[in-house]
């Protein structure tokens, strides 16, 4: 009975706004990704170079990418190795 | 009249401009069509007007005007923005004195030209003359992002972004934020319109902290959805002179908070209606 009574009262159903929120905070990272290719071009410069400090990578071929799926955005990045620094490892 | 004289009286007194410190010019824009930037334009004016200040509104939805209509000037149009902006008349040939107050004057926009009637240079040298002119330039944006968008942030010193709490809108509303600064307009404010209570209420609307938690700007004010701005929009009469309208006392505070004053955010809370009384009473709430 109670159960019938908070369903016509509405208090099963999930907020929309909730859904509304989730769907704009994914669409919102594709959106100003997109605005900006710039920003992403300078964090895979950043990237390079980061990375270049412990292993030789082959930048040619180097992916990067922001992927999505239902409900989560990812930066995705490919990154051929080539060889890795040795005297790196020998400083530490 | 007499309302009309006085606050031109007023004018003279309080902020004693006459071609000495430079006005400013606001644009309102949104991305999203009908979001209500005309209503709000009209309003801020028309606000800024009763506070004492003079004011030009600047209708830049070249083919689409409704600025006029909206201020119920639509009879008094002879010369447009394009008239002006190619030099086919003077500014103050083409500027329509508001029927209410004399500091108030509107730029009707041209009906049957297109967008790429004006360019955004001749926008910022419009929007100089203005600031010589008056406290107070308001800049009615089209919808898109387009050359329509780029003529009316042209010579904008501030921007306000209007949206309403619906995905689309919202998305939008970054959208321009982001091409705002680009365009160097930094810091817009936003304006949350036709915010539903009872709708937010039960979760099913996006609140406002929703809403700056992902755009991530300054409020500047929040809107109800109210019947009332359908009513004075039918008169042609701004909704922020009637005491008795709610978005029009949110308008008058929008006003107030263009002038620098804090003002707290209006009270939108719904009266606890017959539904709430059952629910806490069977536990629910
Ligand atoms: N707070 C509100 N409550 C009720 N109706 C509203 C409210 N705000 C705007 N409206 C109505 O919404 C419609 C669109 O408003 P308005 O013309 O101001 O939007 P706009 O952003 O200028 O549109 P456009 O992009 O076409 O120029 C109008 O009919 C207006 O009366
Ligand atoms: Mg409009």
């Amino acid at each position: 009975m109670l159960e019938f009574i908070s369903r016509i009262l509405g208090k099963e159903t999930a907020s929309s706004k909730s859904l509304a929120k989730e769907r704009l905070r994914l669409v919102l990272v594709h959106d100003r990704a997109s605005i900006s290719p710039a920003m992403l071009n300078r964090l895979r410069e950043d990237l390079v170079q980061v990375i270049s400090n412990y292993m030789e990578i082959d930048e040619t071929a180097l992916e990067f990418n922001l992927c999505q799926d239902e409900r989560d955005v990812a930066l995705v990045a490919n990154i051929p190795v080539l060889k890795m620094k040795r005297d790196y490892a020998a400083k530490c | 009249m007499v309302i009309a004289a006085r606050v031109v009286e007023k004018n003279k007194e309080l902020c004693g401009k006459v071609g000495q410190t430079m006005g400013e010019v606001i644009v309102v824009t949104s991305g999203k069509g009908g979001v209500g930037k005309t209503t709000t334009s009209a309003n801020i004016g028309t606000g800024l007007a009763q506070a004492g200040f003079s004011v030009v509104l600047v209708d830049t939805d070249i083919g689409l005007r409704n600025l006029d209509v909206v201020m119920g000037l639509e009879n008094r149009i002879v010369y447009d923005l394009v008239d002006v902006t190619s030099e086919n008349c003077r500014l103050k040939q083409a500027l329509i004195k508001d029927k209410r107050f004399a500091n108030l004057h509107l730029l009707p926009a041209a009906q049957t030209k297109d967008k790429t009637a004006v360019s955004p240079e001749q926008m910022k040298a419009l929007a100089e003359e203005l600031k010589k002119e008056f406290d107070y330039a308001i800049i009615d944006c089209p919808a898109g992002i387009e050359q329509g968008f780029r003529n009316a942030i042209a010579g904008a010193d501030r921007a306000v972004v209007v949206c309403t709490p619906e995905v689309s809108s919202v998305r939008d509303a970054d959208r321009i934020i982001g091409l705002l600064e680009a365009a160097d307009l930094k810091n817009p404010k936003l304006i949350i319109n036709r915010i539903r209570p009872q709708m937010v209420k039960r979760g099913d609307m996006m609140d406002i902290d929703d809403i700056l938690d992902i755009l991530a700007i300054d409020l500047i004010g929040v809107v109800p959805e109210d019947e009332s701005i359908v009513v004075s929009t039918n008169r042609g009469e701004p909704c922020v002179m009637d005491k008795n309208s709610k978005a029009g006392e949110a308008y008058r505070r929008i006003t107030k908070r263009i002038q620098g004053e804090e003002v707290p955010l209006m009270n939108l809370d719904v009266p606890e209606g017959f539904m709430d009384k059952i629910k806490k009473l069977v536990g629910l709430r």
